[in-house]
């Protein structure tokens, strides 16, 4: 998406400048400045990488635990930069209560809540000590998500990732398979998980086994996509970054999950979050392997082995995920003849407010892919000015120490000053637009949030139109058993039976029965995903509107809030040299 | 000899302003930039006017046509006349076709030619210079009959002034490592000089090249705000009647911070990144008269040698009583003469540059401060016209977020 901006002087140049910036030392009129930690950022490459680095330094240096606000607000003035916590957790911004670490990181006026995040981040890997500044609201990843009862919280953090090797001997592929496992601490006071606080070990193949057996479980769901799978896993791996992202990803994953209503009570991921060792849940199976089953099972199938019926308790899974290839054949054949065939399918989604609905949902995925896309491109103009702001105010500093230096008359020695007072302001503003762009990305966040969503959302109405076509697949083959049925009975009626003519005509009653049983099943699937679909579609109604306020909210408050800031800042020097407008006016 | 003038304002814009009393004044202002003739021919005219009450000048008022060479040819006389002034910097020849004819390439020209002329004007020497007279006053033909015939050090091939520049560069820095070549002023308080006037200028180029950035900075912001703006309107459509108001004022207000981004990037070139420029070519013109310093320096030194080797051959001369005697002191005399006269030259540009060295840092003490002013001035405009703007909307989105 957004290549690397090559800035003239290339990212070094930057990097060096910002930790010039940090070093620096300014004398000051007030005393000694020590300019403190700034936030860092690395590159102008994509809308996410910036998030999480913006917000991850930003966490980094805003550690929320027990660092007092100095009593003087001198801007300049801030307190060194403490250890990054043990647990990176980027997408949180400092707890409310703490006051700011860095003056430039601005806690905006009272009546923006929205920027508090109560996630705490500093569950220590044994469980251990509480942070200071735990709220109990919210259990969300991004903190503009509307308020759930406050009665149950589901907190987590993944952390800690490690590399372990599989055993070769279980293993085809002969040597070393190493894997990593992430370190998962969940809090919680959801009666159903007994205990308050715990921690297992997962790879990323037990995620993909989680969301699997959910989206199993919860057709018709709005379920959060899980971390997409990396194709070349083992070589990717080797890299930091990548083990980080996905560090990032699957909090995000995971936490997302904790935030659905239904979800978060699944068996599922309780007996993720919690079971100690292997993960006790069936795991996915292979499209190949899958693909090899069902052939072997095909020509009995064929051959008309009533075993091969459709029965009640196939129905309700969908005919793509599982061995079943006839019905995979039969469930297409229905879908060809659906779109192609000239009468009317046997069932139809009459619902037209569900098709209202999807058209308006496929426009709202469209503007916010627009939004998120624009989005991105604000942030890195932010940032662009930020950091230009501040290589500008580095530059006067040089200046104003070569003036000084070489001063021989006084009126350099004035200019000096001049410059001094600029510098130092653009350096600081430098500073404020940094903070300010650190917000944005916050809040503009929730756009990217729900573009994620969209993607779920397609999930959960594919799910009711693969269950509408496995009602029509039945129904239409109950009306060929059915008029199958008719001829045998004509036929019998007019040749004398015989046991063969009987024993096909009591099969065939069989499998109607059977096929109805699975109709009635089917219907009752259908009917149920409906369901879900419209509870969940109002569900993301109502959140998306909390949400969506939120974010702007946020967004235009931040604003209000710095640029304040900046504009004081200002004003001060402008009112400095004020005397040479005068003079040249 | 004309009294010091009254300084008329450098950079303004409007007319220039009436005198109050009955002293002598000289004022100039470059205005409506004009494009004349087509295709590669084409150029852009400037009306030069003159407010005067000086009894050489046709006053009160004089309107003439200059276009950008006619103001080189002022800066190549003067430098050519002025040797150990500064002479005040012009922008430079745009070489890029197509920005020069843009609006805000013929504004930043004519604002930098309109300050340009005044600080002739207002320079206590410059301002007597026959050329000026010319300049302001002459018609268009005597102008252009002027122009053609100049050949001056800037008719050079830049390759040779560059040259120039850097052999005194190079022996700025062979004196500074103590490589001290014979013909070479090397006072200690002018090696100094000259090594501050060649790091000022590194650093003042840096400090511009920053500001033009931080200028685009500006309209990149703007332009993705505005973009911003109508995604969020976009994303308000799919909103019901109060969210969705919401969003398209979010929107509106997106788009008005985007134009006073841009509003603030222009006065910041103008203002501020201008003024950096012109401090940088003004250091520029600097190192040009430092090359004259020791051009004329070389001369006086030359010219002292070849006195020096005269006079070893007319004591030779006389010794052996040669008739090419009367001649060889002839020639001694007017050696003499000429050296007296290059060593008066020589002796001139340095008591000029002395007093022109104070009199450029207290005048760019003065540019700088206000071209400081200027900057956080329009900062802080811009900052608090930001915040006013979003601060309108936090009502409303209270509003929507409690409901």
């Amino acid at each position: 998406m957004m290549g690397s901006e090559n800035q003239e002087g290339g990212e070094a140049h930057l990097q060096a400048s910002r930790e010039e910036m940090e070093s620096l030392v300014l004398d000051g009129d007030d005393g000694r400045d020590h300019i403190g930690n700034s936030i860092t950022s690395q590159s102008y490459a994509n809308y996410r990488s910036a998030m999480t680095t913006l917000s991850s330094s930003f966490a980094a240096s805003h550690h929320p635990l027990s660092f007092p606000t100095p009593a003087d607000s001198d801007p300049l003035l801030s307190p060194p930069s403490p250890q990054p916590p043990l647990l990176k957790s980027p997408n949180s911004p400092k707890p409310r209560t703490t006051a700011t670490d860095d003056p430039h990181h601005l806690d905006p006026p009272s009546y923006a809540d929205v920027v508090s995040n109560p996630l705490d981040d500093n569950i220590e890997a044994n469980g251990g000590s509480e942070s200071p500044s735990q709220h109990s609201e919210n259990s969300t990843s991004s903190f503009s998500r509307s308020p759930f009862s406050s009665s149950d919280y589901l907190e987590i953090v993944v952390s800690n990732p490690q590399k372990e090797a599989e055993s070769s001997k279980n293993s085809i592929v002969p040597g070393n398979n190493a894997y990593v496992t992430y370190l998962i601490t969940t809090k919680t006071n959801i009666s159903d998980y007994g205990g308050s606080q715990f921690s297992v070990r997962r790879r990323f193949r037990d995620v993909v086994t989680l969301s699997d057996r959910l989206s199993e479980a919860y057709r018709g769901f709005i379920i959060p996509p899980r971390p997409e799978k990396s194709v070349v896993e083992s070589q990717v791996m080797q890299k930091q970054e990548f083990v980080e992202q996905r560090r990032v990803a699957l909090q995000k994953y995971l936490r997302r999950l904790a935030a659905h209503p239904v979800i978060k009570k699944s068996d599922e991921l309780r007996v993720f979050l919690q079971v100690q060792g292997r993960l006790p849940l069936p795991t996915s199976v292979d499209v190949a392997s899958r693909m090899l089953d069902g052939a072997g099972k095909l020509p009995k199938q064929l051959l008309g082995d009533s075993r091969s019926v459709m029965g009640p308790q196939d129905v309700v899974q969908p005919a793509k995920g599982g061995r079943d290839l006839l019905r995979l054949f039969k469930e297409l054949k229905q879908s060809v003849a659906n779109d192609w065939g000239a009468s009317r399918p046997p069932a139809e989604e009459e619902d037209k407010e569900f098709l209202d609905k999807k058209q308006w949902l496929h426009d709202l995925e469209q503007h916010l892919t627009n939004a998120s896309k624009q989005a991105e491109a604000l942030v890195k103009a932010q940032q662009g000015l930020a950091d230009t702001m501040g290589e500008l105010g580095l530059a006067f500093i040089k200046l104003t120490k070569f003036e000084n230096e070489e001063a021989v008359l006084n009126t350099q020695r004035v200019r000096a000053a001049d410059m001094k007072s600029l510098a130092t302001t653009a350096v600081r503003a430098s500073r404020y637009h940094r903070g300010l762009n650190a917000q944005t990305v916050k809040h503009l966040d929730t756009l990217h949030e729900y573009l994620v969503l969209m993607l779920a959302v397609h999930n959960a109405f594919s799910d009711r139109s693969s269950a509408l076509l496995t009602v029509q697949t039945l129904l239409s083959e109950l009306s060929s058993l059915h008029s199958r049925a008719e001829k045998l009975e004509t036929a019998s009626s007019k040749i004398f039976g015989g046991d063969k003519l009987r024993i096909r005509k009591t099969e065939l009653k069989d499998t109607i029965r059977v096929t109805e049983d699975a109709k009635g099943c089917a219907i009752r699937e259908y009917e149920r995903i409906k369901e879900n679909n419209r509870c969940e579609i109002e569900r993301l109604d109502s959140e998306r509107r909390t949400d969506f306020v939120n974010m702007l909210k946020g967004f235009v408050t931040n604003q209000v809030t710095y640029m304040e800031k900046i504009g004081i800042e200002w004003t001060k020097v402008a009112e400095e040299t004020n005397r040479y407008a005068k003079e040249t006016a | 000899m004309i009294p010091t003038l009254q300084r008329s304002g450098s950079g303004s814009t409007q007319s220039p302003r009436s005198p109050s009393s009955q002293e002598p004044f000289l004022s100039v202002s470059v205005i409506d930039p004009a494009k004349m003739g087509n295709g590669v021919q084409a150029y852009i005219s400037y009306k030069v006017i003159t407010k005067t009450n000086l009894p050489d000048y046709q006053g009160p008022e004089k309107i003439v046509i200059r276009r950008y060479s006619d103001f080189v040819w002022l800066r190549d006389r003067l430098f050519e006349k002025y040797k150990g002034i500064f002479i005040p910097p012009l922008p430079e020849k745009s070489t890029v076709e197509k920005f020069r004819f843009t609006a805000e390439f013929i504004e930043m020209r004519r604002q930098a030619l309109d300050i340009f002329v005044n600080r002739i004007a207002s320079h206590h020497i410059l301002q007597q210079s026959e050329d000026l007279r010319i300049f302001l006053q002459a018609d268009e033909q005597t102008m252009e009959r002027a122009r053609s015939q100049e050949i001056g050090i800037f008719k050079k091939k830049p390759a040779d002034l560059m040259q120039i520049f850097k052999d005194v560069q190079s022996k700025v820095s062979d004196v500074v490592l103590g490589k001290e070549k014979p013909v070479e002023e090397s006072t200690p308080e002018y090696e100094k000089l000259k090594r501050y006037i060649f790091e000022l200028e590194d650093h003042l180029a840096e400090a511009q090249k920053h500001a033009y950035r931080l200028v685009k900075r500006h309209r990149e912001l703007g332009q993705s705000l505005s973009e911003f703006g109508k995604a969020v309107k976009l994303l308000g459509t799919c909103e019901d009647n109060a969210l969705g108001k919401v969003f398209s004022e979010v929107g509106d207000k997106a788009e008005i911070v985007s134009v006073k981004m841009q509003r603030e990037a222009h006065h910041l070139l103008m203002n501020f990144e201008e003024s950096l420029k012109d401090y940088v070519r003004a250091v520029q013109s600097i190192k040009a008269t430092i090359a004259e310093r020791a051009n004329a320096f070389k001369q006086q030194c030359e010219l002292a040698e070849t006195i020096k080797f005269k006079e070893i051959d007319l004591n030779k001369l006389r010794l052996t009583r040669s008739e090419k005697l009367a001649d060889a002191e002839r020639e001694y005399d007017v050696l003499k003469a000429d050296g007296e006269e290059a060593t008066r030259r020589f002796e001139a540009i340095v008591q000029l540059m002395n007093e022109e060295i104070v009199r450029f840092q207290e005048q760019k003490t003065l540019d700088m401060g206000l071209a400081f002013h200027e900057f956080a001035k329009g900062q802080a405009h811009l900052a608090n016209g930001i915040a006013e703007a979003w601060r309108s909307l936090l009502p409303k989105l209270e509003a929507c977020a409690s409901s």
